[in-house]
């Protein structure tokens, strides 16, 4: 299927693989903003997650290795915020700036000595009859297993929000955390857990760039995916599935800008690699252009510092 | 057991003195996490914050120190307006950018002609094409609600893929073989925006820097304007109750601020710098943000956090020669440097007490 000189097949197919990285990124700061902690340092826990798993993953020759790595470099950055703003009440703003500064420095230290190296190659994952399927095969079922994760990731955040205990007590922190304090429930150490997820994810997302989409190092690789990611969940006004969508859609654009680009389409360059910025600020307008916070499904208490008087 | 005790007002001795303990303590974090990587910490310390000050090459370094502190207060006195407020304008970058470009043209624009008023106008068109790149954030909040947070941001990005395409494109220097870049506008005596004094670094825009201090001092401290961004800030509730419009409110402090990040990049092309380039800036919109926050955004802070700032800079561009770290590695430092602010912020907004001691003046 051809229109306009591109293949939609191979665009749709590219599109899940681009949006990879955000999709990722995107659910684990939702989880975290429903626990009501605004945390703008995705971007610093991608690159470390990018770097961490990169490095990992050469020395061990192992993409699975690469992406536990990863994982627990999130994990670890998101802990350092998790640290100054739970524990020591720290604004929420400022210390989500610090954190993705920081990570773009540290990853550029500890990554120096690895731009050029080629990691392990992620081979996508063997689905028998299924690849076969003409048109669906192609877009759904020839890719490698982070894809898939990613979406099970996206279906297991919504499950656990919406119909476990867990996902309730986590809900009722974002939404009144003196409410449920007074219940007796923890509210730093949910939000702690909420963050250390979100930092898994967003670790997750940036060594997927780093092994897959890219698949080397360079400095400040990730480019703003991590701000894209949070402007995605504003987009889905918090709902998991809309993540999803939100994640794909941007991913589409910046594909579509790829190949319209590759089919040489008379427009500058860098005027089509504005467009997904320029679109996410377009979707951010008729977001809340429609409804009021309230109605969009903001946590009521995202941002706000927890101090438990007594 | 300790317990916290919320202070009535932020206390003034660990308001002052935290900034000094963040330092201190990012050098020895800092000096731990060069030592793991392998580089002579002690060495790396020295380098980044003694030699651009006192090193055999001060004559070029302290000079330079300058030039780089001049943008960095301007754009953090600013934005410091701003987040005083609680408005968060953290695209500072993209108004720098877009100042650079619209003074630059402008600059151009007259090219080859010799006029007394062109330096001027290039002023002025720096500061609205900053401006104008703040308000589309201001707009939005104002009419839709939109988060400034992130429009601000995501404008930072297309601004950047502006002045890419401006100096590959309608920009670029006609009789530069075909390399990317404007016109070099330290050629161009009307517009070049020399030395006040010769080889002091102390041009137009190191002057405004020190002016917007200033302005900003008898803002916050003198003007009603100044009062109500104070009360917006610390009681949103009654700062509505008292009459303060928060459109306005709004307006007032991303337009500010994008009009002096607009002015510091003109001011940087049409001096320092010299010529527009796809990586023309390098950063000063985001360390801007730690400069405001070092300084405490108060003007007379931001002023020193700024000569802080820019030795960290200067220390890292040494360091990159001399003991081959990258040069993002400074970031590391900076974003250090703000974590260990903002943990300490705790001291001056809260009050820490032995459990047991405060249960006991609560039974008295």
């Amino acid at each position: 299927m051809m229109i306009g000189g591109i293949d939609i097949v191979v665009l749709i197919a590219t599109l899940m693989v681009a949006s990879t990285p955000i999709l990722l990124a995107a659910t684990g700061e939702l989880v975290a903003e429903k626990s009501g902690v605004l945390n703008l340092g995705v971007e610093g826990m991608m690159i470390m997650g990018a770097i961490c798993g990169f490095i990992a993953a050469v020395h061990t020759d192992s993409p699975a290795l690469g992406f536990l790595a990863a994982a627990a470099g999130g994990i670890a950055m998101s802990l350092i915020f998790a640290l100054l703003t739970q524990l020591l009440l720290s604004n929420q703003v400022a210390t989500g700036l610090a954190l993705t500064l920081f990570g773009l420095g540290l990853s550029s230290l500890v990554g120096q000595g690895y731009n050029g190296v080629k990691p392990p190659p992620s081979p996508d994952v063997n689905l028998g009859p299924l690849e076969q399927i003409p048109v669906i095969g192609d877009i759904l079922f020839r890719h490698d297993w982070m894809v898939y994760v990613s979406l099970g990731l996206v279906a297991a955040t919504w499950a656990v929000l919406r119909y476990t205990r867990a996902g309730l007590i986590l809900r009722a922190v974002g939404e009144n955390h003196d409410a449920a304090h007074a219940l007796g429930y923890r509210v730093r150490l949910v939000r702690t857990l909420a963050l250390a997820y979100g930092g898994a994810c967003a670790g997750l997302g940036g060594a997927y760039i780093s092994l897959v989409r890219v698949p080397q190092w360079s400095d400040g690789m990730t480019a703003g995916s991590g701000w894209i990611a949070l402007a995605i969940v504003v987009f889905a006004s918090w709902r998991p599935w809309r993540v999803l969508l939100g994640a794909y859609i941007f991913g589409g654009v910046t594909v579509l800008q790829l190949r319209l680009q590759a089919a040489g389409i008379a427009i500058p360059v860098q005027l089509l690699s504005m467009a997904p910025y320029l679109v996410t600020i377009l979707v951010l307008v008729i977001m809340s252009a429609r409804r009021g916070r309230a109605a969009m499904g903001a946590p009521a208490s995202l941002g706000r510092i927890f101090h438990a008087s007594s | 057991m300790l317990r916290l005790e919320k202070r009535p007002m932020p206390s003034r001795f660990w308001t002052a003195v935290t900034p000094v303990l963040a330092v201190i303590l990012t050098m020895v974090a800092g000096g731990i996490l060069f030592a793991l990587l392998g580089k002579p910490p002690v060495e790396a310390i020295r380098v980044i914050f003694w030699d651009p000050l006192f090193g055999a090459n001060n004559f070029y370094t302290l000079p330079q120190m300058l030039v780089k502190a001049g943008p960095l207060i301007l754009i953090a006195i600013g934005l410091s307006l701003g987040f005083r407020a609680g408005i968060w304008n953290i695209g500072a970058e993209g108004q720098y950018i877009m100042g650079a470009i619209c003074g630059a043209a402008v600059a151009l624009a007259f090219y080859p002609a010799e006029h007394w008023y062109i330096f001027p106008l290039m002023v002025i068109a720096g500061a609205l094409g900053g401006w104008i790149w703040a308000m589309i954030p201001a707009v939005l909040k104002i009419k839709f609600g939109t988060n400034e947070i992130l429009v601000s941001l995501m404008l930072v990005y297309v601004a950047e893929n502006i002045l890419s395409w401006v100096s590959f494109g309608p920009l670029r220097n006609p009789q530069g073989y075909g390399f990317p870049g404007s016109r070099n506008l330290q050629q161009y005596p009307s517009a070049h925006n020399a030395d006040l004094i010769p080889n002091t670094g102390l041009h137009w825009g190191v002057v405004a820097a020190f002016l917007a201090v200033i302005g900003a001092y008898v803002l916050l401290n003198r003007h009603i304007l100044g009062y109500q961004i104070r009360v917006a800030g610390q009681a949103p509730r009654a700062a509505r109750f008292a009459g303060v419009s928060p459109s306005r409110l709004f307006a007032f402090c991303l337009g500010t601020s994008g009009a002096l990040a607009g002015l510091a990049g003109l001011f940087e092309v049409a001096g320092p710098s010299g010529q527009l380039s796809p990586d023309f800036n390098v950063g000063y919109g985001f360390t801007a943000i730690i400069v405001a926050f070092l300084g405490r955004l108060h003007p007379v802070g931001i002023l020193l956090a700024g000569f802080l700032m820019a030795l960290t800079y200067i220390g890292g561009e040494l360091a990159q020669l001399s003991l081959n770290l990258p040069s993002a590695a400074i970031q590391a430092f900076q974003g250090m440097l703000l974590f260990f602010l903002l943990a300490f912020d705790l001291l001056s907004n809260y009050r820490v007490r032995w459990k047991e001691h405060a249960a006991k003046e609560i039974a008295k």
